[in-house]
Order: structure tokens, then C-alpha cells, then sequence
């Protein structure tokens, strides 16, 4: 198996005025390729420094930590940007698109950051937002989109960079449950096609649909248990199917 | 490639940044708005005297002495040249009959009259009295009729050749030539007109006034004014070495030895210039630092906004950053945000300051607006949009994606 994420002794430190909080506390965790990974824990656990991380948008205070093979721990910012781009696909409960922009140009900025000329840009994105079942959406801005349909956009824009892994936070914490379930079904689908996909959640019923689920409590791995489910053989069927 | 789709997809936003905050955007570009009319109305006018200023010194000849009593802008005091003799009319012959290095020599000199024609009189019209050779010397259009010959102008023919303005003032559409008219009482026939010569800075007009031959002058009006001699050198290049020549011969006129001290003037039109420069040159710096206050007063108006921007859109910034965009990326697309309003402010600046220059034109003072005044306004608005911009631009580019994201 390919690991994808290898994370040795993390620690975060938060200084705040005499204070010092430790937010992580030595984390090591290795994520294969393909893999489908809830991270749980209740606020405070450091869950979500743990995902800014991963996520490279913050940076350890001591430790180790190599993404597809690039230590990432050292970089500075602008290199971090760059690996974002490539790397990462992110999914925020808040979806997080640009209010005055279509959803085709939403899908399309990450493209641009990379540099990528037009037409490719635009025949990436197209293909990203048919992915997501919003091909006839295109041209439409945020606010003329529901709510699951702008987590749709935002799912196609984590994905049109065909990142190595992709991030979502808290993905339905925003959405009704019938929708939730919806968003939660494409990444299972996603998560067939091959994409390594990294969840972070407080609620066990997402958590579910994740083959691993690793907890954290007061910024330490609790547990991390392979559940199976959802599990893809490398015969590229699930358990479920296999069962069948 | 990449930078240039950067480039174009930062002023994409921009433009619609300022679109969505339509008011907010006109406020903040009031300062440059003004400040660009100012500068481009200050070079309007500006280039407008500079080229009223070259087509009046042209009456005045690039390449002819004046020899007079006064110095042109003399830094001395005015009774000093007062007080000097007179220049008369032996002298004149002397030079005429000594100067070797000239084209042309004539003299003039001149007051103002009464003129009627029939019924029609004017009190106050200037009255010259020269000679043939004032043609050659000035080289004035004569637009109808003749300038007065040798043989006129040695008998003191009672002829004239009159400005436009006269033949407008008393003639209207009648042909003046011909026509008789009374100067000082005395009767002259007009033999030509001037052609429109415009006027001195619109200070006086070139086009009123009536020349006639000096011996005639001098019957009439007496010999008791001082003459200008009028030393037409055979090319500009030549000026200053027949300057020095006239300087040499006046002397010898006048008796004072090689190394004295001259009591005549021997002027050009570059003294004209010089004073004119040295005019324009402080109205420019007074305008200039003037206007130069208004922009940075306009720069800091958008700068203030510029930070606003970054504060309101601190999510958007995160979002940009947490999908890849690096410092550079958000520090260009904020200071083109900066550039757009400045430069949209000064398009507007230039779209004001146009009509308002052609009625400049047109009531006060002649203006024109070149090419390179329009290229330098743009200009200067950029600029004021980099000097405005680069700090917000610096500090949204500096922000934590992670607060940056969190940020409501």
C-alpha cells in the first residue's frame, strides 16, 4: 500500500499570553492511498489543528510529517500554497465559494492558480461539476444554488485538481439530513473512483460511512480502528459487494 | 503565461469588486477624479500658452535686433534706462551706414493718435513710422494692397498700411484700399492691409495699429521720440555675432570707448523667452506640487478603502489561499484592484477635464490637450494606485489561511 500521509510526533503549541496550550500532543498516523478516514473527537480534542495540518494550511511546532512523499513540515508559505493546490482537495462545512462568481469559475480557480491555460481550465471543470451531477448548474452563482448543490460546486472544485487527497470538514454540518446523505453518498462514490478521502466529523453516523475512524481526545489518538466498512479490496470491490 | 492569466483574473475580480460596491468606489476615487482634472487641466493650459506664446513671439522675430533706449526684463531700475539718451535718427544712419554683418536695417518709432475715417473716429490707435526696409526686416503678411516702396517711403508719401483691426473697426466690408483716412488730423490713402497677426499673449493686439512712412512721422508728430532700430541678422545662428557688431557700431555712434559702459539696449526675443520660462517654469511648480497634494490626499482616500477591502473579504482571501494561491498572487490582485480604481478614477478625471479645457478655450485662456498629457495623467493614476494599494495588498498577502478561513 501506498502511504500517502505519514505524520510522526506532531505536536501543536499555542502560546497565549503565559498560557501554553498544547492542541497536539505527539500524533503519528500513517493514511494509505484509497483510503476513507473519519477523524473524530469532541471540540477541544484538536481535531481540527489536526486537519489544518494535514491540510497544510498550518505547520507543526515540532514533528514530521511527508505528503506523497514531500516533507512538507519544513516548507514555507508560499510552497505550502503550492502543495495545497496540487495536493489537496478541500471540502469546508461552510462550503466556501466565492459569493460573486459562478459555479464554473469557482471550480475552475484552482486551475488558475496552477496555471493552466483556458480551455483546459474550462474542460477540467466542466468535467469536475458532470462528476457532481451539476452540469446544467454551471453558470449559476451561490446564492442561486442550494444548499447542497453549492457543496456539490465545492466538491468539484476539491476535485478538479485531481488532488491526493481530498478534505472535507465537517461536509453536512450545514445541510438537512436527506441532503447530507446525498453529499455523503458522492463521496462514498469518490471514494470508489480511487480518491483518498479524509473526513473530519463529531457525528458517528458520518463517521460511518469511513472504513477507519481514528478518535482523538484532549490532542491524542484515542483510537483508530479499521471498521471495514466501505472497505475497498484491491480487487476494487467493497466488502458489501464482495458479500453479495 | 501564468502571470498574465493571474493578471487578467485579478483585474476580472477587481472590476467586479468596484461593481459590487458601486458608491463606496466613486467616494473613494473623488480624490483622484480631481486630482487627475487638475493635472490635466494645469498641462492643458500650460501647452495651450506655450503654443499662444510661439505663434505671438514669432511677430516679434527670431532673428532680429531690437536697439532701443530700454532693456527687455533689464534688471536695472526703470529711471536708469529713463534717463539714457535717446536714440535718434543720425544714429540710425550711422549703423544703417556702418553695421556690415546685417540683412536689413530699419527704424521705427511710434505713439498713439487720433484716426478718423468720415464720421467714424477712434482716439487711442498706435501710429508707427518706418521705412521701406521694415518689410524685409519683419516680414509681415501684407493680406491686401502693398507696403509702402523706397520712393514713398524717402519723400514721406502721405500712404499707410493698417492692421486688421483697423480695416474691421472702420471699414467693415468696404475695400479700404484707396480709401483716405485722417491721422492726427493729416490725410493718408491706405495702400494695404496687415494680415491677422492675433495677439500678444492676449494682452494687446498685433492687428491694431497703422504704419507709415517716418519722414511723413516726423512732420506730423515731430523727431523728438527715441527710435528702436530694427537689425535683421542674415540667419538665427548669426544673431549673436551681429549682436556684437551692433553693440560695436552704436558705441562708435554714441562715442563711448571699447570698454565703457552701454547707455542702449540691444534686445531679442529670447529675452522674451527667457523671462516667459522662467514665468511658466513657477506656475508649473506651484501647480504641480499643488495637484501632486490632491493625489496623495486621493491615494490615501484609496488606501483607506483598499483596507476595508481586505477586511471584508478576509474569508475570500482564505479561500484563495487554502486552493493555492501564493502571497504574490494575493498582493497582485489586491494592488491591481488598487490600479483599476485609480485608473477608472482617472479615465473619468480625463473625461471631465476635457469639455472643462475647451471652455477654458473658449472664454478664458487658449488651452490644448495632447497626446502625452492624456498618456501622463493615466500615468500618474496608476502610480497613485500602486503607492495607495501596496500596503493593504502587503497585509491581505501576509494573512493566515487558517484565521483567514475562520474569519465571519
Amino acid at each position: 500500500m501506498e502511504e500517502i500521509i505519514k505524520t510522526k510526533d506532531i505536536v501543536k503549541l499555542y502560546i497565549m499570553g503565559v498560557e501554553e496550550l498544547y492542541a497536539l500532543k505527539a500524533i503519528t498516523v500513517t493514511i494509505n492511498r484509497n483510503e476513507y478516514v473519519a477523524i473524530m473527537g469532541p471540540s477541544g480534542s484538536g481535531k481540527s489543528t489536526l486537519m489544518n495540518i494535514i491540510g497544510c494550511l498550518d505547520t507543526p511546532t515540532s514533528g514530521h510529517y511527508e505528503l506523497n512523499g514531500q516533507s512538507v513540515s519544513e516548507m514555507d508559505d508560499n510552497e505550502l500554497a503550492q502543495i495545497r493546490n496540487r495536493e489537496i482537495g478541500f471540502v469546508f462545512q461552510t462550503f466556501n465559494l466565492l459569493p460573486r462568481s459562478n459555479a464554473l469559475h469557482n471550480v475552475e480557480l484552482p486551475l488558475i492558480y496552477s496555471g493552466m491555460s483556458k480551455s483546459k481550465r474550462i474542460e477540467l471543470a466542466e468535467d469536475a461539476l458532470l462528476k457532481v451531477g451539476l452540469q446544467d448548474r454551471m453558470f449559476h452563482k451561490p446564492n442561486e444554488l442550494s444548499g447542497g448543490q453549492r457543496q456539490r460546486v465545492a466538491i468539484a472544485r476539491a476535485l478538479v485538481n485531481n488532488p491526493s487527497i481530498i478534505l472535507a470538514d465537517e461536509p453536512t454540518g450545514n445541510l438537512d439530513s436527506k441532503t447530507g446523505d446525498e453529499i455523503m453518498e458522492l463521496f462514498d462514490n469518490l471514494h470508489q473512483l480511487g480518491n483518498t478521502i479524509i473526513v473530519v466529523t463529531h457525528e458517528d453516523f458520518i463517521a460511518e460511512h469511513a472504513h477507519r475512524i481514528v478518535k482523538l481526545r484532549d490532542g491524542l489518538i484515542e483510537s483508530d480502528v479499521i471498521t471495514g466498512k466501505g472497505f475497498k479490496h484491491n480487487s476494487g470491490k467493497t466488502e458489501a459487494q464482495l458479500a453479495n | 503565461m501564468k502571470l498574465f492569466t493571474e493578471i487578467k483574473e485579478a483585474v476580472i475580480i477587481s472590476l467586479n469588486a468596484i461593481r459590487a460596491n458601486k458608491v463606496r468606489s466613486f467616494l473613494a476615487t473623488l480624490g483622484i477624479v480631481i486630482g487627475i482634472t487638475t493635472v490635466t487641466i494645469l498641462q492643458t493650459a500650460i501647452e495651450g500658452i506655450n503654443r499662444a506664446f510661439e505663434k505671438s513671439i514669432a511677430a516679434v522675430g527670431a532673428d532680429v535686433l531690437y536697439v532701443q533706449k530700454f532693456e527687455w526684463f533689464g534688471k536695472e531700475d526703470w529711471q536708469v534706462y529713463r534717463n539714457r539718451r535717446d536714440i535718434k535718427w543720425n544714429e540710425y544712419e550711422y549703423v544703417l551706414g556702418n553695421l556690415q554683418g546685417a540683412e536689413s536695417v530699419c527704424p521705427t518709432v511710434g505713439n498713439v493718435t487720433t484716426v478718423t475715417y468720415q464720421d467714424f473716429s477712434s482716439e487711442s490707435i498706435p501710429v508707427f513710422g518706418t521705412t521701406d526696409e521694415y518689410q524685409r526686416t519683419m516680414g509681415l503678411d501684407v493680406a491686401e494692397g502693398r507696403f509702402f516702396t523706397r520712393r514713398e517711403s524717402d519723400g514721406g508719401w502721405p500712404v499707410c498700411v493698417i492692421g486688421y483691426d483697423i480695416k474691421d473697426a472702420f471699414f467693415h466690408d468696404i475695400n479700404p484700399l484707396g480709401k483716405v483716412i485722417q491721422i492726427n488730423g493729416h490725410n493718408f490713402k491706405v495702400i494695404g492691409v496687415y494680415d491677422k497677426m492675433g495677439s500678444m499673449l492676449g494682452l494687446f493686439s498685433l492687428d491694431n495699429r497703422i504704419v507709415v512712412p517716418i519722414k511723413k512721422y516726423f512732420k506730423i508728430f515731430g523727431t523728438r521720440r527715441s527710435l528702436t532700430i530694427h537689425v535683421k541678422a542674415p540667419s538665427v545662428d548669426a544673431l549673436d555675432d551681429t549682436k556684437e557688431e551692433v553693440r560695436a557700431v552704436m558705441k562708435r555712434a554714441r562715442r563711448i570707448p571699447v570698454g565703457g559702459k552701454d547707455d542702449f539696449g540691444v534686445n531679442q526675443q529670447e529675452a522674451f523667452k527667457q523671462t516667459y520660462e522662467s514665468l511658466t517654469g513657477l506656475i508649473k511648480t506651484i501647480g504641480t506640487a499643488i495637484t501632486m497634494l490632491s493625489l496623495v490626499v486621493g491615494s490615501i482616500g484609496i488606501a483607506n478603502i483598499m483596507f476595508v477591502s481586505v477586511k471584508e473579504r478576509t474569508k475570500e482571501i482564505g479561500i484563495r489561499k487554502a486552493i493555492g494561491a501564493k502571497r504574490p498572487t494575493i498582493l497582485l490582485q489586491f494592488l491591481i484592484e488598487s490600479i483599476t480604481i485609480c485608473i477608472v478614477g482617472g479615465m473619468v478625471g480625463l473625461f471631465i477635464a476635457f469639455p472643462l479645457s475647451l471652455i477654458i478655450d473658449a472664454f478664458l485662456l487658449p488651452t490644448a490637450m495632447p497626446l502625452w498629457v492624456v498618456v501622463l495623467a493615466l500615468f500618474i493614476s496608476a502610480l497613485a494606485g500602486v503607492f495607495a494599494g501596496f500596503f493593504p495588498a502587503w497585509t491581505a498577502s501576509k494573512l493566515d489561511p487558517v484565521d483567514a478561513l475562520r474569519y465571519e
